[in-house]
């Protein structure tokens, strides 16, 4: 079932810089896809090419100027409800230090089921397992200023999480973490995908991101440039390359023996599959 | 003589209080004048500090650092002449630009030389060539330039006072695959015409890999590893062991020299991977 | 380093000061004010030192913490002090040209300080057992009686909980800003005062740049999680008055009655 759908939807910020008008940054151009209820998708484009633009129209910061998304079947421009959508569709932003909002982890996660006029008792439950849920329970009394970037992004999702969404939308959540961030970012949203069935769009320009996803829908210049599974977008080495877009590494060496004559079935994705590959060719 | 040493190099923050951390511990190294080397560790693992420490910004607790041989804190009020000559880029430097226009903002660092107005203006064209922001841009207000460019611009003010040893600090943190590419080949541009010494400080693996002669660990507060990256980066096990890795492709070819085949310890690139496997394939007759 | 203010600081805890009700808190800190102020004569004084010295040990914080807070001010302490020793009149006991020291001075001087620091004291043990949220939420529900005159609680408490929340975000920053702008070569530590101001601006203006983008950041990110304004909300943290808060009131009227009853009955002592 598609939880969330875009039918050509286009956006463009308008602009009185007259030289940046020729470029039109960060719009989207004629924009469809689907979303089935459960997915983990990955978003990925370099900066600029309309992917955070997106990001904002699934939970109605945005609103279509051409054509139209539906969130669980209701038009996001639909008067009165866009509060029930961005309840269904959380947002996760990229600095984690801009979207705490109370000085204590536990009050900041509360922050939004308090919005939602939620009875204190439930909002205290829910913030323990929104806590558990991201491996943040023991930090619950801590100053978000004192913990690292991961853990700070990771306090992001469970305030989010506490609202109960069927979708979080993750804009570029790991840009400005370390390699240690990163991956602790990354285990909490794929737990959530996996254990509570929530379904992710992740907004990424890391192509190790990617390739854990269900699908990757990779933008250019506002359109689609091409989607499918991880293995089938990044088999296209040559696209991929001519937009200057990476590869990982494991694939990238395929695609060049594949080049030189080397028959190679199925393309690598992870250092794994890219060793045993090379020990069929080798042997 | 080395351009950089440090002699048993430490800082302890909050010295003699319940608080006290040590942040470096007794780091000694020798760097060579045009060399390119990559500092890797985890944060916490005391590298900005230690960065900080070589163009006077943190003044150590022990240990002395030599620039040319020299003390740099023989003589604290000359501290100030330190940093044009050991340059440094803070990660994310574009929440430093401050000027009403680009120009202006890269000469902020010659004019504290006390340089001539002729020379300064030869200094801020020279810095943004390097980085590549065309005539147009330099007079516009740098709120309004792009996040790449705003980068580029931040670093061509540090460009701009010509140090004879450039740190930079994860200077490709946030930006995408095009911006993170552009950023690093001005980078090796810069330092093959200008033949300086450059410190970069990363935690992408591939990056280091590409563009260092030298790699640089740190880990704990102590220096773990300082050797050529190729020595470095045959280190699997070892790296992996204090929370780093390695590229990629070297785990794939380390991988495949374990289990018996013999390619070339620590390979680097996708480039030298492919030549290596295609020249065992050609010796065995399997690529017709 | 700017990061070692210690302000406004809150550590959890499950001490009898941290279990009171945040309104009770705020009430009580008051009226403590009150009785520093009101206390007139050495016997007064000491009850204020006593209650104070009370309040610190069943705060459950550890007394280095209260120090660091003292820290901060010592030198207007020692400033005020100062002043006031050569402030008091009769005969002098130690004279230097127009500067006398006399007994008087020398207890204005005792008087000042004990009840500065008494002050900080309890204000600090306030900002060290509530959570900043529990303190806007007090202020909040103890204002409202001002929504009369038109004042947007909601709104100013709501503020003060960010500006809480922001502050070592941006000490954090300006050290940041300022170490770059030094490593370009910026003087900040040496010249006149107007030259030092100059200096300032290259610190300044990007930390009001950064300070804007996160504003519109954090707006964004409050508007996701579905906030628009104080009606409708609930609080995970109810505020909730039991019987400790009413006996420890009623147990400062007494406090304050007495300090009152001791400046009358000692007047002599002042």
């Amino acid at each position: 079932m598609e939880f969330i759908t875009a039918e050509n939807v286009t956006f463009y910020y308008e602009n009185d810089d007259e030289q940046q008008n020729s470029i039109i940054k960060n719009a989207i151009d004629g924009v469809s896809l689907e979303v089935k209820k459960g997915e983990f998708i990955a978003l990925l484009g370099h900066n600029g090419c309309g992917k955070s633009t997106m990001a904002k129209h699934f939970n109605a910061m945005l609103l279509p100027q051409g054509g139209s998304v539906y969130v669980d079947g209701i038009d996001t421009k639909t008067e009165g409800k866009t509060f029930d959508i961005r309840k269904q569709v959380g947002l996760v932003l990229q600095n984690p230090d801009n979207q705490l909002v109370a000085s204590i982890v536990e009050e900041d996660v509360a922050f939004g089921p308090e919005n939602l006029g939620i009875p204190p008792k439930k909002i205290r439950e829910r913030v323990d397992n929104a806590l558990k849920a991201v491996d943040m329970y023991e930090y619950r009394k801590h100053a978000p200023y004192k913990l690292s970037g991961g853990q700070k992004q990771r306090i992001a999702i469970a305030g989010i999480i506490a609202m109960e969404p069927d979708c979080i939308v993750l804009d570029e959540p790991t840009a400005m973490l370390d390699p240690k961030g990163r991956d602790e970012v990354l285990k909490a949203i794929q737990k959530l995908n996996k254990e509570n069935n929530i379904t992710i769009i992740l907004i990424t320009h890391y192509m190790d991101e990617a390739v854990l996803a269900d699908r990757v829908i990779v933008m250019d210049k506002g359109k689609i440039l091409t989607q499918g599974k991880p293995r089938e977008v990044f088999s296209q080495v040559h696209l991929l390359k001519k937009h200057r877009l990476d590869v990982p590494q494991a694939t990238e060496l395929a695609y060049k023996l594949k080049c030189s004559g080397v028959k190679i079935d199925k393309m690598p994705l992870t250092d794994e599959e890219c060793v045993e590959m090379l020990e069929g060719i080798l042997k | 003589m080395s351009i950089i040493e440090t002699r048993d190099l430490s800082f302890v923050y909050g010295i003699d209080t319940p608080f006290e951390k040590r942040a470096v511990n007794n780091v000694n190294i020798k760097i060579e004048q045009g060399e390119f080397i990559g500092i890797m560790g985890h944060t916490g693992s005391g590298k900005s500090t230690f960065v900080q420490m070589l163009n006077g910004l943190i003044k150590p607790t022990s240990g002395q650092v030599l620039l040319n041989g020299k003390d740099i804190w023989e003589n604290p009020k000359e501290i100030r002449k330190v940093r044009f000559q050991v340059g440094m880029v803070f990660q994310y430097p574009e929440y430093q630009l401050f000027e009403e226009t680009v120009y202006k903002d890269i000469s902020f660092g010659p004019k504290n030389m006390g340089l001539t107005d002729s020379e300064i203006d030869k200094r801020v064209r020279d810095a943004a060539r390097f980085v590549d922001l065309s005539g147009e841009l330099l007079f516009k207000s740098p709120f309004d330039l792009s996040g790449g460019e705003k980068r580029r611009a931040a670093i061509a003010g540090v460009l701009a006072m010509d140090p004879d040893v450039l740190i930079l600090d994860e200077p490709t943190a946030g930006l995408d695959p095009m911006g993170r590419d552009i950023l690093l080949s001005q980078i090796c541009q810069y330092h093959k015409q200008r033949k300086n010494t450059v410190l970069l400080v990363s935690h992408s693996m591939e990056d280091i890999a590409r563009v260092s002669d030298k790699i640089m660990v740190m880990n704990k507060s102590n220096l773990e590893m300082f050797d050529k990256t190729k020595n470095v980066f045959s280190q699997n096990k070892h790296l992996e062991e204090i929370g780093l890795r390695v590229p990629q492709i070297t785990k794939i070819m380390a991988s495949l020299n374990e289990k018996g085949y013999d390619f070339s310890e620590g390979i680097l690139t996708v480039e030298q991977a492919f030549a290596e496997i295609l020249t065992k394939l050609n010796k065995e007759g399997k690529l017709w | 380093m700017v990061r070692d203010v210690t302000l406004g600081q809150y550590l959890p805890g499950n001490s009898l000061i941290h279990r009171m009700d945040a309104r009770a808190k705020i009430v009580l800190l008051i009226s403590f004010i009150v009785m520093i102020f009101c206390a007139f004569n050495f016997v007064s004084l000491a009850l204020t030192a006593a209650v104070t010295i009370l309040i610190v040990i069943s705060s459950g914080i550890p007394l280095k913490m209260y120090l660091k807070s003292l820290k901060v001010i010592i030198f207007i302490v020692v400033i005020t002090s100062v002043l006031n020793l050569f402030y008091g009149t009769g005969d002098p006991l130690w004279q230097w040209g127009f500067l006398k020291i006399t007994w008087s001075g020398i207890s204005r001087a005792i008087f000042v300080t004990i009840r500065i620091i008494c002050l900080i004291l309890a204000t600090s043990a306030l900002t060290f057992t509530t959570s900043p949220t529990n303190l806007t939420d007090a202020l909040e529900r103890l204002m409202k009686p001002l929504k009369v005159f038109h004042i947007k609680v909601h709104e100013i408490a709501m503020m003060m909980t960010i500006a809480l929340r922001f502050i070592p975000t941006l000490l954090e920053e300006t050290d940041k800003i300022m170490q770059a702008q030094k490593a370009r070569g910026a003087d900040m530590d040496s010249g006149n005062i107007i030259q030092r101001i100059k200096a300032l601006i290259p610190v300044l203006i990007p930390l009001f740049v950064s300070s804007f983008r996160r504003a519109y950041e954090l707006a964004m990110a409050m508007e996701c999680r579905c906030y628009q304004g104080g009606e409708g909300r609930t609080k995970m943290k109810v505020l909730h008055m039991s019987a400790i808060d009413y006996i420890m009131i009623a147990l400062m009227a007494v406090v304050l009655a007495g300090v009152i009853f001791c400046n009358i009955f000692f007047w002599e002592l002042v």
